[in-house]
């Protein structure tokens, strides 16, 4: 008697035993994944290159260095002295700045791309899912029709027709990539809808659209995720392809693509360093990205362990 | 099977026409008109230029002309820079050269992708295995504008190899580098997909039973694991069809071929607005032609599709 009274007092005061929740079990699962953890800290840096970059860079993206123009091919060389670290373009604008400039319209086109194609896939897929039926079938088969198009064209005819600009950019790239993930989403969310939760829900009186929010929405944050950081990579090369064609970012602005394009136009005069520059920070960052992508996808999705 | 193909063409027309639609209603809403210039053209002069192109006329009446134009005499409309010239020269001149490289990319990228995946699968875990992952990682980070001034750096300008542009009536030299640029993400691709699915169907129960009864490994693979391990591959082939075309504007302009995709971002930098409603229309039907195409391989291939 006295010996359980013991142990149930013993037991009280013991500490809580910490639960692990399904974010802590991911979390530790990413970190335990070496490439997933690189990928992460490449891109970090690549993140830390873009916002304190500015601040270092002895010249301005849009400043033309006199001095160089005319004979880039051996004044613009990559050097500590002149402050072209990474020599300069073809009109004698230093090449580090500029980097740094189109790597923040880079990232920036990418994010925000993602963010919007989420966002609208998400709620588009829950909704399909969720009502399923008549609703489902018109929806996904307004989704089928769209994934038939070839949406570059239509983007870069958008482009055209309402002026390039940034936020054209972001809108268009945003609103051609979500069909994908209302796809995920709406096949996620018909296997949710039929578990106790939701069914709870239903019985105590929530409107459906305060289920979708409330219930369905947070159980797809896992998938989401995942498929937000994959979803970077590809507005990344979407971007790159428009400015590559010299139909996105205008000057003095630049983006990865716009510079890659700049630099592949020079090698025939012997500057690589134009092309190689900006190749090496978009090759790195999509590698980054691919990883972290991957990584959170062992961690987060228990199917495919 | 012919109701099928019947259905999936009824559901074809109506994408067709909201792609149609889409577009032109698209480049009526563009601001400005199509034939203002920088320097100002007198009221009367562009007046008579939009009464000679239809363009006073009410939007149905633009729209049923231009949908009529394409379905009875295929003709896509004129070009409002160039006046001798309208969109089917263009399509005429450039069509050719698309399809050149766009057929050999899609064979070396299905060929190459699926025996590279096949093989891979088959010897999991050796090196060969671990070469096409390599490989069809390194390809995710390569698209197209990426690959081909690398190509270039290395065939043209280090080695002198092979031209690094130009066309010259598509002789082989001037083939080889555009299609490498265009095929190489599209065969890594098909590359994982095989591979993922042949490791799929090489577990499976009946293929257990193949090796059970003793029949050879290669008998296994060729009769009973291919067709299934190949049908995602099916699948792909759409999307894999978009993305050429849509790559064919960077090889058309960075390797100055002459294809279409030449004319598309000519005509999007100079705001001509007929040849890039048409060149759209035109990518969107063979898009939505194709697409049924594979839908229709696939449900022949596919004994679990029903119709």
């Amino acid at each position: 008697m006295l010996a359980t009274r013991a142990i149930a007092d013993q037991l009280a005061h013991k500490d809580a035993v910490k639960g692990r929740s399904l974010w802590a079990d991911a979390r530790t699962r990413f970190f335990r994944n070496k490439a997933a953890v690189g990928g992460l800290i490449v891109l970090l840096l690549v993140g830390l290159f873009a916002v304190i970059g500015p601040f270092v860079a002895p010249w301005d993206y849009e400043e033309i260095d006199w001095s160089v123009l005319g004979r880039v091919a051996e004044a613009g060389r990559p050097s500590l002295e002149t402050g072209h670290w990474f020599g300069t373009d073809p009109l004698g604008r230093d090449l580090f700045a500029r980097t740094v400039q189109g790597t923040q319209i880079s990232l920036m086109v990418g994010i925000v791309g993602a963010f919007i194609a989420v966002i609208v896939g998400t709620f588009y897929g829950a909704v399909a899912g969720y009502f399923g039926g008549r609703v489902d079938n018109v929806m996904m088969r307004i989704v089928d029709v769209l994934m038939s198009i070839p949406y570059m064209f239509v983007l870069i005819l958008l482009l055209v027709v309402f002026g390039r600009s940034m936020l054209m950019l972001f809108i268009g790239i945003g609103l051609v990539s979500w069909l994908d993930m209302a796809r995920i989403a709406r096949g996620q969310t018909l296997t949710l809808r039929n578990k106790e939760f939701v069914e709870a829900a239903v019985a105590t009186g929530v409107g459906p659209f305060t289920i979708i929010l409330r219930h369905i929405v947070p159980n797809l944050l896992g998938v989401v995720i995942v498929y937000a950081t994959l979803l970077v990579p590809s507005m990344i090369i979407y971007e790159s392809f428009i400015s590559f064609l010299g139909l996105g970012v205008q000057e003095p602005l630049t983006s990865w693509g716009a510079l890659i394009s700049e630099g592949s136009g020079e090698m025939v005069n012997g500057t690589l360093w134009m092309l190689l520059v900006p190749l090496f920070f978009f090759v790195v960052t999509l590698f980054g990205f691919f990883f972290v992508g991957d990584g959170l996808r062992d961690a987060l999705d228990p199917k495919d362990r | 099977m012919f109701t099928f193909i019947f259905k999936r063409l009824l559901i074809a027309i109506p994408v067709l026409l909201i792609l149609i639609v889409g577009t032109f209603i698209l480049m009526y809403a563009a601001p400005g008109s199509p034939f203002a210039t920088e320097r100002g053209v007198p009221p009367a002069v562009l007046a008579n230029l939009e009464r000679q192109y239809g363009l006073d006329q009410p939007f149905h009446v633009q729209i049923w002309r231009y949908i009529w134009g394409i379905v009875s005499d295929f003709d896509f409309g004129p070009s409002f820079i160039y006046r001798d010239q309208d969109v089917n020269d263009l399509i005429a001149q450039g069509f050719p050269v698309t399809l050149t490289y766009g057929f050999w990319s899609f064979v070396v990228a299905v060929l190459v992708g699926g025996t590279l995946g096949i093989i891979a699968a088959i010897r999991h875990n050796t090196w060969l295995d671990y070469l096409a992952v390599g490989i069809s990682i390194g390809a995710q980070v390569l698209p197209n504008f990426v690959l081909a001034p690398i190509l270039v750096l290395i065939f043209t300008l280090w080695l002198g190899w092979l031209p690094g542009g130009g066309w010259q009536g598509g002789q082989i030299e001037y083939v080889i580098l555009p299609v490498i640029a265009l095929s190489t993400s599209f065969m890594a691709s098909i590359a994982r997909i095989a591979r993922a699915s042949m490791l799929e169907v090489l577990t499976s129960n009946f293929i257990r039973t193949a090796r059970a009864k003793g029949l050879p490994m290669r008998r296994i693979v060729l009769r009973h694991a291919l067709k299934p391990a190949l049908l995602p591959v099916i699948s792909y082939l759409g999307p894999a069809f978009v993305g050429m075309i849509t790559g064919s504007v960077v090889i058309d302009i960075y390797f100055s071929t002459g294809g279409i995709g030449q004319f598309f971002v000519a005509s999007a930098l100079n705001r001509d607005y007929g040849v890039m409603m048409g060149i759209t229309v035109l990518l969107g039907t063979l898009t939505i032609f194709f697409n049924l195409v594979v839908d229709i391989l696939y449900a022949w291939i596919d004994p679990k599709i029903r119709y």
